[in-house]
């Protein structure tokens, strides 16, 4: 019984899924809307910042790319609360809620769904860093390592971003206050320039921030380096992510729909 | 007969606001029953709570026999919901929005294609059934809304303000399909705005305000118990308008009220005998009327007695 139910449970999920992967496909704009930002940082840094930042602009590519990864992911998650905030706030949700689905079937489309959007986010950065003269210094198997972990990261903060979509109002509100969240927490790292500048308080916090630790995992992964250091302190954070925000979004989706 | 439909002492309250103060319901399976009253009323958060979207502070309900917060999955299988704001995905087809309900309800691939374009036949949107569902006019997507509400064969049908917004083509197109619904043995909980929509479609009217049933009744009962009957007088001319005043409001001891741009003369009676003496009256003075009626007072005036409130549309 309970399997049957797991199984349903999952079928709902993927219908779900199938859904919001239609809409990446007739709103791509949105997809593009999350993925300029990154591209407008990594063209304009680069070449405006690059050569004095690190001797010159291949280097900062390099350099960059990991990082920016790790802030296109976040702009990605941040789609998930902006999704689900309009789903309620236009009814579609009470249309699912009064069919006989698993509760959280919604939730779990979701959230597959975003799998899809991420997977086409990073991609579409790649090959834009690539026309501008990134390599992989590692191999395939790295490469697809990298992209993974991205997506999981992802994964894990975009329970973040579901729990504010569940807590605002209306779409834009969301919209509004996760870029208010997101564009500190990216700059407040070692994505664009190294911390050993930066003033005390801020350093000891992009140190260990949860940006910075991706993006050098990444850095170890794509450019060769240390890698277990900076991964063990990504996947703490991506844990902890989890274990507050699961429960805070899922809470907040129980209270709101 | 048995109830589709039974719900007693519902409440629900947000913060100060009491949404729900008490509600008793009782809908006849095969019937339909509209829940009639201003904004604000209560009718949304009723229909909420029987659709199992919102769980009741007190009181309890069930549908089709289960219980709406015990057993909520059973009521779920039953029921159709049309809400207030079309609640299809605008960026979905029409095709595309009714395939993803069927799937959701365990249609095979082939078997949700199927029932997606039979409804669509049905609901005269197989030309649009590719296009995105927010190029559709208002009365189409309110059709999809009422498709998409239908896709599992609900026995019990809600319709939240089907027609608000409709202009009056739309209107008549959504009434039309409803009618077909009932004629197929469907119980339907309506709630609108719209006085003539519930004296056009529902058995028997429940009248909410400030969250509490303040009557209900068939339309004619509703009328009747409001008090009494109204006589309306039309002089051929205006000149006569005076003396007609004159005469109706001896007869009946109250000022008639009077439209100078119709010609119109109203006032209450109690005693349809009065008819004839007007008649009568009229013939001696030699006055003739080209609009003479006893008639039971309109929707908008049983409301008004009833909540002491102008609803929406009719002049204040």
């Amino acid at each position: 019984m309970s399997t049957i139910a797991l199984d349903r449970g999952m079928r709902h999920g993927f219908s779900l899924a199938w859904r919001g992967i239609l809409k990446i496909r007739k709103n791509p704009e949105q997809l593009m809307d999350v993925t300029i930002a990154p591209i407008v940082f990594l063209v304009m840094f680069t070449y405006l910042f690059g050569g004095a930042l690190a001797g010159n602009t291949d280097a900062y590519l390099q350099m960059l790319v990991p990082g920016i990864m790790v802030m296109n992911i976040l702009q990605a998650s941040m789609t998930a609360g902006v999704q689900l905030n309009t789903d309620v706030s236009k009814g579609v949700f009470d249309r699912f809620r009064s069919m006989p689905i698993a509760r959280s079937a919604p939730l779990v489309g979701a959230v597959l769904a975003d799998i899809v959007r991420y997977v086409v986010c990073i991609l579409v950065l790649l090959v834009v860093a690539t026309v501008m003269g990134f390599r992989v210094q590692t191999g395939p198997a790295e490469l697809l390592i990298a992209v993974g972990l991205t997506i999981a990261f992802g994964l894990c903060f975009c329970w973040a971003s579901v729990f504010v979509g569940m807590l605002l109002k209306t779409p834009q509100a969301v919209q509004g206050m996760m870029f208010v969240l997101i564009m500190p927490l990216t700059f407040g790292s070692n994505v664009f320039v190294g911390t050993s500048t930066m003033p005390g308080w801020l350093k000891a916090w992009a140190d260990i921030s949860p940006v910075t630790l991706m993006a050098d995992a990444l850095r170890g992964l794509l450019n060769g380096g240390a890698i277990a250091g900076p991964l063990t302190g990504s996947l703490i954070w991506m844990v902890a992510a989890v274990a507050v925000f699961f429960p805070l979004a899922t809470l907040a989706y129980r209270r709101r729909v | 007969m048995s109830l589709a439909i039974r719900a007693e002492g519902l409440v629900k309250h947000y913060g100060d606001t009491k949404a729900l103060d008490g509600v008793d319901l009782e809908v006849p399976e095969g019937k339909v029953v509209g829940v009639l009253g201003p904004n604000g009323a209560g009718k949304t958060t009723a229909v909420r709570v029987l659709a199992t979207l919102l769980r009741p502070d007190a009181g309890h309900a069930t549908v089709g026999g289960h219980d709406v917060v015990k057993n909520p999955r059973a009521v779920r299988s039953l029921i159709g919901l049309t809400g207030q704001y079309a609640s299809v995905d605008e960026d979905l087809s029409g095709t595309e929005n009714l395939v993803l309900l069927a799937r959701l309800l365990d249609h095979s691939r082939a078997g949700a294609r199927a029932r997606a374009a039979e409804l669509l036949e049905q609901f005269e949107l197989t030309d649009a059934a590719g296009r995105a569902a927010k190029t559709y006019s208002g009365g189409m997507r309110r059709r999809l809304d009422l498709a998409a509400s239908l896709v599992g064969n609900p026995s019990v049908l809600y319709l939240d303000e089907p027609t608000t917004g409709l202009d009056p083509h739309a209107r008549n197109e959504v009434w039309a399909v409803v009618r077909k619904l009932v004629a197929n043995g469907v119980t339907v909980l309506l709630t609108t705005q719209y006085l003539e929509e519930a004296d056009q479609l529902a058995d028997t009217i429940t009248v909410f305000d400030h969250g509490r049933v303040v009557a209900e009744g068939r339309p004619d009962e509703l009328k009747r118990r409001v008090g009494g009957q109204t006589l309306q007088v039309r002089p051929t001319s205006l000149r006569d308008l005076d003396a007609v005043q004159r005469i109706l409001g001896d007869l009946t001891g109250v000022r008639p009220a009077r439209d100078e741009d119709t010609g119109l003369l109203t006032a209450p009676v109690n005693d349809p005998v009065l008819l004839s003496t007007l008649v009568r009256k009229l013939d001696d003075a030699g006055i003739t009327a080209d609009e003479l009626a006893l008639r039971l007072p309109s929707l908008d005036e049983v409301f008004l007695a009833l909540t002491g409130k102008q609803t929406e549309g009719s002049p204040a």
